[in-house]
C-alpha cells in the first residue's frame, strides 16, 4: 500500500499547475474569486490527501503512541 | 494614557510570565533548553512548526501583500501547502537520525551525516547570516505595532528595547519550552483575532465577502487574479515552488523538528497544518478589506493597511487587543531564532574551535550568548541601513540553498560528497548574493520569453548550486576511487 504516498504529487499539480487554467476573477465561490476559491478548496482537499496516506501508513502503526 | 496601553502591557508581561513558567521542573541542560528533551507530543510540535507561518512578516506583510499587490499574495497560502506535504516524508527521516545521534542543531546534521565539523561550520555561518536579519524583520515589526496601536504613546526605539529584553531573558531561562508556552497564547490570540478581523471588516464595509472582491475588481479590474506580466503564473509556480523547498531549511524550523518525541506526531501534523494555514486567508481577507477603505499606502508601507483600516475601525482598546496579538506573532518566532542562533554560535562554532567542550559548556555559552545575540539585533534594526534590508530579502534564498545537499544525504547511500556539499552551498549562496546585490533579474535579458523573464530568479542559484554539487561530489569520488581500492 505504499503506491498510495503518489497522491501526494496531486497537491504539486494542482497547486502549481492548476492556477494556469483558473486565473480569473470570477465566477465568485463562497464570496471568493475564482483562482482564491481554486487554492483554498485545493488546501481542504490536501489536508484529506495527507489524512488518507497517514491512514494507510504502515509506519504509524509500527511506532504506536 | 489610552485605551490600548493596558493591552499592550498585558501582552507584554503575559509573554515574559509564561516564557518563566515554561522553566518549571526541568533541568535545563542543552538537550531540554535547545529541543525540548525531545519530548514534545503533537499539540506543541504542531505550534512550533506553524509559528513559522504567524510571524509579524504575515501578521503585517500578509495583509500588506493583499492591499498593496491582491492575487500575488496568494502564493503564501500554497507554498506552506505544499512544503507541509514534503513534510509528511521530509521530516521523519530527519527527526529519527537526529534523535539517534543526539543532535541539537541543524548544523549538527551536516556535521554528522557529510562526517565534517567544516560543513558544520558553514552551514552555520549561513543560518546565521539569514536568521539575524529574520529576528531584526520580527524586532521592527515589533516597533511598528506598539507605535500604531499605542496611538504614539510608547515609541518604536523603546517598544524594541522593552520586547528584547523580554524575550532575550525568557529565552535565556526556558529555551524552546518558552517558545513553546508563549505560542499556546500567542496562537489562541491569532487565531480569535484574524477570523474576527477577516469576516467583520468585509461584512462591515462591503455587506461580505462577494460583494467586496465584486467591489474591488470593479475599482481595480484584474486585482484579483495574476497579472500577465511580472507576478505572473510563472512567477506564482516558480516561487511557490522555491519557498516549499526551503521552509524547513530555515534552521529554526528544521530544530523544531528534533523537539518531538517521536515522528508520528510530524506525520500527523501534516494532516492539520494545511488547514491552519487558511486562517492566512482571513489576514488576506482584512488587506483586501484595507484596498478600497485606507488606500494610498504605498511602499514598504502597505505593511501598515491592517492597523490602519483597525484604527479607523474599532475604539481604542479593541486596536490594543490587537496590538497585543501583534506582539505575540513578533516575540515568539523572535524567541526560537534567538535560540537557535545561540546554539550555532556556541554548539557550531565555538566547539568547531574547541572540540574538548563539553555539553554543560556549551550550554551555558548559548544561553550567554542570547543577550548578545538580541543586542546585535536591536543594533540592526535602530541603526541597520541598506545592508540589512537586502539580507533580508536573501535570507530566504540563503537558507533554501542548503536543500540539495540535505535532502541527497536523506538517500540510503548519499550520492553526495562533503566536498560536494560545500561548493553547491557557497556556489549557491554566492549566486544569491550577487543577483539580490546587483539587483539582477531575468527581466534584464530582454531576449527571453516572457514566461522565462517572470520566473523568480532563485531558481538560478539552486540549480547552479546543484550542478556544482554533482560535478564536484563526481571529481572527489573519482579522486578518491583509487586511493580506496589501493587501501582495500
Amino acid at each position: 500500500m505504499r503506491s498510495i504516498r503518489w497522491l501526494a504529487v496531486v497537491p504539486f499539480l494542482a497547486l502549481l499547475v492548476g492556477p494556469f487554467f483558473v486565473n480569473q476573477p470570477t465566477p465568485l465561490i463562497l464570496g471568493l474569486p475564482f483562482l482564491l476559491a481554486w487554492i483554498v478548496v485545493w488546501i481542504l482537499i490536501t489536508s484529506l490527501i495527507m489524512a488518507v496516506i497517514y491512514a494507510v501508513d504502515p509506519a504509524n502503526r509500527e511506532e504506536g503512541a | 494614557m489610552n485605551g490600548a496601553l493596558p493591552f499592550i502591557a498585558a501582552a507584554a508581561l503575559l509573554a515574559l510570565v509564561l516564557g518563566f513558567l515554561a522553566r518549571r521542573g526541568k533541568d535545563m541542560n542543552l538537550e531540554e533548553w535547545t529541543v525540548g528533551g525531545r519530548g514534545f507530543g503533537a499539540i506543541f510540535v504542531f505550534l512550533l512548526l506553524a509559528g513559522e507561518i504567524y510571524t509579524t512578516f504575515t501578521f503585517l506583510g500578509g495583509s500588506g501583500y493583499a492591499y498593496g499587490k491582491g492575487a500575488p499574495a496568494y502564493y503564501i497560502l500554497a507554498y506552506g501547502t505544499l512544503a507541509y506535504v514534503l513534510s509528511y516524508f521530509m521530516l521523519p527521516p530527519i527527526w529519527r537520525y537526529a534523535k539517534e545521534h543526539r543532535l541539537y542543531s541543524q548544523s549538527d546534521f551536516f556535521v554528522r551525516k557529510y562526517d565534517s565539523p567544516a560543513l558544520g561550520v558553514l552551514v552555520a555561518l549561513v543560518d546565521i547570516v539569514a536568521l539575524i536579519p529574520y529576528l531584526v524583520l520580527q524586532f521592527k515589526g515589533l516597533g511598528i505595532i506598539v507605535d500604531i496601536a499605542g496611538y504614539g504613546a510608547i515609541s518604536p526605539t523603546v517598544a524594541i528595547w522593552i520586547g528584547a529584553i523580554i524575550v532575550a531573558a525568557y529565552v535565556m531561562v526556558s529555551g524552546v519550552h518558552g517558545s513553546a508556552w508563549t505560542s499556546v497564547a500567542k496562537d489562541t490570540m491569532i487565531l480569535a483575532i484574524v477570523i474576527f478581523l477577516g469576516l467583520y471588516l468585509p461584512l462591515h464595509y462591503y455587506g461580505g465577502l462577494g460583494p467586496m472582491f465584486t467591489a474591488i475588481e470593479q475599482a481595480k479590474p484584474g486585482f484579483t487574479v495574476l497579472p500577465a506580466h511580472g507576478e505572473s503564473l510563472w512567477w506564482y509556480a516558480s516561487t511557490v515552488l522555491l519557498t516549499a523547498l526551503g521552509f524547513f531549511m530555515w534552521p529554526h524550523s528544521f530544530g523544531s523538528i528534533y523537539t518531538a518525541k517521536n515522528a508520528t506526531v510530524i506525520r500527523k501534523n501534516a494532516i492539520f497544518l494545511p488547514l491552519y494555514q487558511l486562517i492566512l486567508l482571513f489576514v488576506f481577507f482584512v488587506g483586501f478589506a484595507a484596498t478600497l477603505q485606507v488606500p494610498g499606502l504605498t511602499g514598504s508601507n502597505i505593511d501598515l493597511a491592517l492597523f490602519k483600516l483597525s484604527v479607523k475601525t474599532f475604539d481604542p482598546w479593541f486596536v490594543g487587543v490587537i496590538g497585543a496579538t501583534g506582539i505575540f506573532t513578533a516575540l515568539v518566532p523572535g524567541s526560537m531564532i534567538l535560540m537557535t542562533a545561540a546554539t550555532l554560535i556556541a554548539n557550531n562554532l565555538y566547539r568547531a574551535v574547541n572540540p574538548s567542550a563539553d555539553d554543560r559548556q556549551v550550554s551555558y555559552l548559548a544561553k550567554l550568548l542570547v543577550p548578545l545575540v538580541a543586542l546585535v539585533a536591536v543594533f540592526f534594526t535602530l541603526k541597520g541601513g541598506e545592508t540589512i534590508v537586502a539580507l533580508l530579502l536573501m535570507g530566504y534564498s540563503f537558507v533554501t540553498q542548503l536543500f540539495p545537499s540535505l535532502i541527497l544525504s536523506l538517500a540510503h547511500r548519499n550520492f553526495a560528497t562533503r566536498e560536494g556539499a560545500a561548493a553547491g552551498i557557497i556556489v549557491g549562496v554566492a549566486t544569491v548574493a550577487t543577483v539580490s546585490l546587483t539587483g539582477m533579474n531575468f527581466h534584464k535579458l530582454a531576449w527571453l520569453p516572457s514566461a522565462i523573464q517572470d520566473l523568480n530568479i532563485g531558481i538560478v542559484a539552486l540549480v547552479a548550486n546543484f550542478i556544482v554539487l554533482i560535478v564536484v561530489s563526481l571529481a572527489t569520488r573519482a579522486a578518491a576511487a583509487p586511493a580506496q581500492a589501493a587501501a582495500e
